[in-house]
């Protein structure tokens, strides 16, 4: 059954989207970033207990292109930024696609402050608007963004402490079903400060190990983007990632080599913040998609 | 046997021996976190229904229903009347139970009839369909709103979406899984 007209009926979206990826090339450009491009194929992800990469002639497709970037800092390079695909397995929904679009930039000498307000101005200047229509109710990028701490979310709108959803396991049921449906709406919101146990490469809060510097940015109660202050520790690191694999262990997961260049090059890593934004929802909410497939040219499904 | 991986909308699985249909779901994943499948799901049997949400990796029974190959005959009061076309025996099927199939039925559909303990309790159509478009508003030549779509009536009645290039009288196939407009039958 062909299906030409599916295709050429997602030509303005497709057209719009070509926009956006335009301006945000331009914001970056404008702002001393270099874009970069680094392999898709790559012999160790990061372990990470919850994401899976796709195994690809005994390496794997990136999950991110989180690591090879921070070996660039580590390197020297102060302001880098790519746009490229992401692969992660067993991800399909309405919001997720196996393989999708990630933007991440990374910038030498910031925090996750410094990160959230970048990505406020990057993200208007996306937009080209201030005023968008999500799923029928207003988002208002004009205003000042919203900051809630996740203990805060927890409380307000979850009916329990985050230790104590921790504690009985339930932090991602109640985030989903409770919290992020909350987030986003009439302005843009910053989740911040997430448990320890849940930002395998974050650094910690200083004066509190139970929260992590990372922090995600929600619009209309999509997750849209996850950054925070790069840990810059070899040792904790590596203890992190053991941890990780352990964990992906007991769940049966695919395992992974350790990143070892990776964590070589953390010896001499900056103070630096990093964040990955998935441009396609970003797109969804610009364009006010209600699936992620009416955004991309061809989802997997269509090959 | 079915896992997390395979819940999507319209599988049958058995939850406490009796069978559910899922008529939503939703895949979610919290950053960093774990992979969440949210259904909602309806009892077969008696239309009651029930939110779940699962993790990665667990199982699920398919529900134990038996189908059988039938053709529609005509509806009667609120009921829809089936012919087994190897038996010649006829079934009703209430219309709480038709589903969206109501949309596309018309004389002599093939259609498989689910049947839980010999009950009736679900039509499954072809996932094609061909149906006559009965009204549609002419296409506007150098019509410039962008409009990509217009609606259409087709004789079951179902109103859904179309290219503009279609005509009344035509014959189009719906994609009765998503119950949109797959393409044109030329003749």
């Amino acid at each position: 059954m062909g299906n030409g007209w599916a295709l050429l009926r997602r030509k303005k979206a497709l057209t719009e989207r070509g926009a956006i990826l335009n301006r945000i090339r331009t914001y970056f450009h404008e702002k001393g970033y270099l874009e970069v491009e680094t392999p898709f194929r790559i012999p160790a992800p990061a372990p990470e207990a919850e994401i899976d990469a796709i195994p690809a002639d005994g390496w794997f497709l990136h999950t991110s292109p989180e690591l090879c970037m921070k070996r660039m800092l580590a390197a020297g390079y102060e302001r880098l930024f790519q746009i490229c695909r992401c692969w992660r397995a067993g991800e399909r929904g309405v919001r997720h696609l196996s393989e999708f679009t990630m933007l991440e930039w990374y910038r030498a000498g910031a925090d996750y402050n410094d990160l959230m307000a970048e990505t406020e101005a990057l993200v208007r200047f996306a937009a080209g608007q201030d005023k968008i229509t999500y799923r029928g109710a207003e988002i208002d990028l004009a205003l000042s963004w919203e900051r809630i701490s996740v203990p805060e979310a927890f409380e307000r709108f979850g009916g329990l402490t985050m230790e104590e959803a921790l504690a009985a396991g339930s932090f991602d049921e109640v985030m989903v079903g409770e919290i992020e449906p909350r987030l986003g709406q009439g302005r843009p919101t910053f989740l911040y400060d997430y448990p320890a146990s849940r930002a395998a490469l974050s650094r910690l809060k200083p004066g509190n190990n139970q929260l992590a510097e990372r922090f995600e940015l929600y619009l209309g109660g999509l997750e849209i983007a996850n950054g925070f202050s790069e840990l810059a520790d070899p040792a904790e690191q590596r203890a992190r990632f053991e941890a990780e694999k352990k964990a992906r262990e007991r769940e049966g997961r695919i395992g992974y080599p350790m990143p070892e260049k990776f964590l070589a090059a953390l010896e001499d890593f900056p103070e630096a913040a990093g964040i990955a934004l998935g441009v396609d929802r970003l797109v969804m909410v610009l364009l006010d998609a209600e699936r992620i497939d009416d955004v991309v040219a061809f989802t997997t499904e269509e090959l | 046997m079915y896992t997390s991986a395979d819940l999507r909308k319209g599988l049958k699985i058995t939850i406490d021996n009796e069978p559910y249909i899922i008529t939503a779901f939703d895949f979610a994943k919290p950053g960093k976190g774990q992979a969440l499948y949210r259904t909602k799901m309806k009892n077969m049997i008696t239309g009651s229904t029930l939110d779940r949400t699962y993790r990665s990796g667990e199982t699920f029974e398919p529900a134990s229903l038996e189908d059988r190959k039938m053709t529609y005959l005509y509806k009667e009061d609120d009921h829809y009347c089936f012919m087994d076309t190897e038996t010649f025996e006829q079934v009703h099927v209430s219309e709480s139970a038709m589903g969206d199939a109501v949309n596309y039925l018309i004389d002599n559909l093939p259609v498989d009839i689910l049947l839980f303990r010999e009950k009736a309790i679900g039509v499954e159509v072809p996932n094609f369909v061909n149906l006559r478009v009965t009204q549609t508003d002419p296409w506007v030549k150098g019509d410039t709103s962008g409009s990509d779509s217009k609606p259409a009536t087709v004789e079951t009645g179902y109103v859904l979406r179309v290219p503009p290039f279609i005509e009344e009288g035509e014959l189009i196939t719906i994609d009765t899984r998503t119950g949109e407009y797959s393409t044109r039958v030329k003749g």
